[in-house]
């Protein structure tokens, strides 16, 4: 008797225990996905989304290295091709098993999609083995296909096959418009979508049948709602009616830092804010000891102090610290005095006038950034004409060349430094379609050779040797105005532990997220 | 009546098409919608080939054409970010801006009649002096500092109210979702619901003392006393109700202009309405939903105030709305 009171304790026990473990998580982010078809728009939010609703074959971990997951592990057998391995016995929402029709399914969709296919340029076909292995094969050798593999998140190849209600094909890829996959969603993640209104609210419950059972995640349902504000925002935190924010406006960092019920967790992020000066508008940016004076010039310490409030990292560089070509020997030059005899030397000792141009509203204080290095310039007798525009006006302006120097904020898709070099430091060129937002037109035949190398290079450690080169010599050629690495920071009630699931590149792993009481 | 009826619904007609023209015309000001539809990595050519789908490279008359002539059918454009038509998007979110604006004339309603008749029969009492001087104070606060400053004080220092967004709404008559329904929804309400009150409370305290002391001036009011009525009955029968004419005009036409600062009152409070999705289309360069808002905003305008000129007939039927000799 009393033993079967004992076993009756402790199974009750061990349930309240399981049901004490069931969290709910309310996330307020600053927007929410566009779409629920994640090949729709390649962006921060589509990939935060896909983080929870879908797995990739392999995710980056916190130090930038590889973690399998759809894929167990992966070989390389030649020069061109790449054999992946999967995981068996992972259940897609639908309740349909996962196999490498699912990859190749999603493979293929990727590169119809706009966003995706420049990406999976380099792929010339996905071969499939057996059930549970495939080869992803390049035209050239490519160093990237494990960073692109973090891209392929296999979709439920059954479930988007047919036709909905309308007569179009599941899978149909739609921009701007109305299809089954951008209303319905079914991935092999941790959460399902059980409400969306865009906009407004999303719901998630935790999948059951979740392969990952060592993930330690104890959340089963998650209300995330966009809140645009970012006062609002931190008051949603602050008063409790929300878990967990991001990001933490500047502004509010000290405070959420200093109120004991809230935890601030920051990092440096990977995004390059930079300033391009224009050669073909500006005969002066022509020679590098005016490019020179400029960087010379701008004090990016005192940005990432005063503007940013110790909430960025000041670069000297392009990639940030972790990527391959990250070279630890560049360092920030403020130096006004060498500024200004650079100046003399090159002849333009009484300066001269420039238009400059930047966002009010895409990067953190763009706006603010801007008019401060208008006032660093001034020093060096440089007149600046500044005009800020929200970003919907920006980047047609941009796309212009419509001032003599520009800002632009730059995040590798591949997390690689040569995707910098390509989109902005590569010597313009429309048809190749390489230097596609360098406004400086600045042009370097010898680092666009490295560049083109770098490409086909395997070896990781020749690799980083060559891009580290590069960058010195962008730093040399003084190719732009680096100022700092934009930091990140996410907010959180005191025992919901974000600091294990958050990374670099923003996509925190809420499946592993565990909420203690 | 019914030409009268008529003859507004011509003007209506008139105001909608010179909206949708300008409208249309500044579209190509806002920026460049491809841009907030696709990755940043995405090159010039496939955005090009996506703006030939679209049809934005048409001419401009091409391009308004088309649109007129579905607009005539009812069907003005598809949002590109919530891929549903424009129209059903906004009357969506009509619901959530009309509990607003709802709430708030409530609130316009219960306080600014009886201070205001207060300080008409009081000017020189104390409280009287306060509620005035408060209104200025009120008047010139913008509307995004007093929100700010109730979150802050009622949500994240006392933990009274929800800081943002609306609860759980209810239904009323099975289609209408209002927030006036549930105790969750109507304590979302509170703090909006002041935050847009405050902008025009002010305004009618000033109006309703101003008007109500011209009215207590006026020569039946001085024979009312003279005859010795009761002073409620002067007060509240004979002076309110020839006070609350020029307020039902004003009322009337600020109520539009309500609608108008939801804007700003919806984005603090991340309150889901028509304001909020506007300033958000604009953000996002969402053409036909800037359009199609700026349509049904005109809209609104016109329907009110054909309204209050029919209740101003019927307050003072000296005023002849339908011609006649």
């Amino acid at each position: 008797m009393k033993r079967t009171a004992t076993i009756l304790a402790g199974a009750v026990l061990g349930l309240s225990a399981m049901t004490l473990q069931a969290e709910t998580l309310k996330m307020a982010y600053d927007s929410d996905p566009i779409s629920l078809d994640p090949h729709e728009q390649l962006s921060g939010g589509m990939l935060q989304l896909s983080h929870m609703t879908f797995d990739p074959l392999v995710r980056w971990d916190r130090d930038m290295g590889f973690e399998p997951r759809l894929a167990e592990k992966w070989e390389r057998v030649d020069d061109l091709t790449m054999r992946f391995h999967l995981r068996k016995g992972v259940k897609f929402h639908s309740g349909n098993e996962m196999t490498t029709k699912d990859v190749e399914f999603t493979f293929n969709r990727l590169k119809t999609s706009p966003d995706y296919k420049g990406i999976f340029a380099a792929f010339s076909g996905l071969n499939v083995i057996d059930e549970y292995t495939f080869d992803l094969v390049t035209e050239k050798p490519y160093p990237l296909i494990i960073n692109n593999a973090t891209y392929i998140f296999p979709m439920d190849s059954q479930f988007y096959s047919g036709e909905d209600e309308n007569g179009n094909p599941k899978d149909m890829l739609v921009k701007f418009g109305d299809s089954f996959a951008s209303q319905n969603i079914s991935g092999t993640g941790p959460y399902k979508v059980t409400y969306r209104e865009q906009g407004i609210r999303l719901e998630f419950d935790r999948n059951a049948d979740y392969w990952d059972k060592e993930s330690k995640g104890n959340v089963d349902k998650i209300v995330y709602t966009p809140i645009k504000e970012a006062p609002t925002r931190v008051a949603a935190l602050l008063s409790g009616d929300v878990d967990f924010i991001m990001p933490v406006p500047p502004a509010d960092l000290k405070r959420i830092d200093s109120t004991d019920k809230v935890d601030l967790v920051t990092m440096p992020g990977t995004r390059i804010i930079t300033f391009q000066m224009n050669q073909n508008r500006v005969e002066a940016f022509k020679d590098v000891r005016v490019r020179q004076a400029i960087v010379h010039a701008i004090n990016q310490e005192g940005i990432a102090k005063k503007i940013m409030r110790g909430f960025a990292t000041p670069a000297a560089q392009m990639s940030p610290e972790g990527y391959l070509g990250y070279n630890a020997a560049l360092k920030p030059r403020y130096d006004l005095k060498k500024a200004k005899q650079l100046m003399a030397d090159a002849g333009y000792a009484d300066g001269f006038a420039i238009t400059m141009m930047a966002p009010n509203n895409r990067y953190v204080n763009d706006a603010k950034i801007a008019q401060a290095v208008a006032g660093m310039l001034a020093k060096i007798n440089i007149t600046v004409d500044l005009k800020t525009m929200p970003k919907a006006q920006y980047w047609p302006t941009f796309d212009e060349r419509a001032a003599d120097i520009m800002m632009i904020g730059w995040h590798a898709d591949t997390e690689d430094s040569n995707n910098f070099f390509e989109f902005l430091s590569a010597c313009p060129d429309t048809t190749t379609g390489l230097g596609q937002y360098n406004s400086g037109n600045y042009c370097n035949p010898e680092a666009d050779k490295l560049m083109a190398q770098a490409n086909v290079e395997t070896d990781p450690a020749k690799r980083a040797e060559m891009m580290q080169q590069i960058e010195q010599i962008l730093y040399d050629d003084a190719a732009f105005i680096p100022l700092h690495w934009q930091n990140l920071a996410w907010g959180a009630r005191k025992g919901v532990d974000i600091a294990p699931v958050v990374n670099k590149m923003n996509f925190p792993y809420l499946g592993d997220l565990v909420i203690n009481k | 009546m019914l030409a009268f009826l008529i003859r507004r619904l011509a003007q209506a007609v008139v105001v909608m098409f010179v909206i949708s023209i300008i409208s249309f015309s500044i579209q190509d000001n806002l920026g460049d919608p491809l841009r907030e539809l696709v990755g940043q990595s995405v090159s010039e050519e496939e955005r090009q080939a996506l703006r030939d789908e679209m049809g934005l490279n048409d001419p401009f008359l091409v391009q308004y054409a088309r649109f007129a002539g579905k607009a005539l059918q009812g069907d003005l454009g598809t949002s590109y970010f919530f891929k549903e038509p424009a129209l059903d998007v906004i009357l969506g979110k009509l619901p959530a801006t009309l509990d607003l604006v709802f709430g708030a004339t409530l609130i316009i309603i219960g306080f600014s009649i009886p201070l205001g008749v207060y300080a008409a029969i009081r000017p020189t009492s104390l409280f009287s002096k306060l509620v005035m001087g408060l209104s200025t104070v009120g008047i010139s606060i913008p509307v995004f500092l007093t929100a700010i400053g109730l979150i802050y004080l009622f949500s994240i220092e006392l933990g009274w109210m929800p800081s943002y967004g609306r609860g759980e709404a209810g239904m009323l008559f099975g289609f209408w979702d209002t927030a006036f329904l549930t105790a969750d929804g109507l304590a979302h309400l509170v703090l909006p619901c002041f935050t847009l009150a405050s902008i025009m409370l002010p305004l009618f305290i000033r109006l309703i003392r101003s008007e109500m002391m011209e009215v207590l001036q006026s020569e039946y009011v001085k024979f009312a006393w003279a005859k010795g009525l009761n002073p409620k009955r002067i007060y509240f029968l004979h002076a309110l109700k020839n006070t609350m004419l020029p307020v039902i005009t004003v009322g009337g036409v600020q109520i539009g202009t309500m609608v108008a600062y939801t804007i700003l009152t919806e984005t603090v409070f991340q309150w889901p309405g028509m304001g909020f999705l506007f300033l958000e289309a604009v953000n996002r360069v969402d053409t036909p939903l800037i359009v199609a808002y700026l349509i049904v905003v005109g809209a609104i305008f016109v329907i009110t105030n054909t309204v209050v000129d029919l209740i101003y007939g019927l307050v003072n039927p000296t005023v002849k709305l339908f011609g006649g000799k």
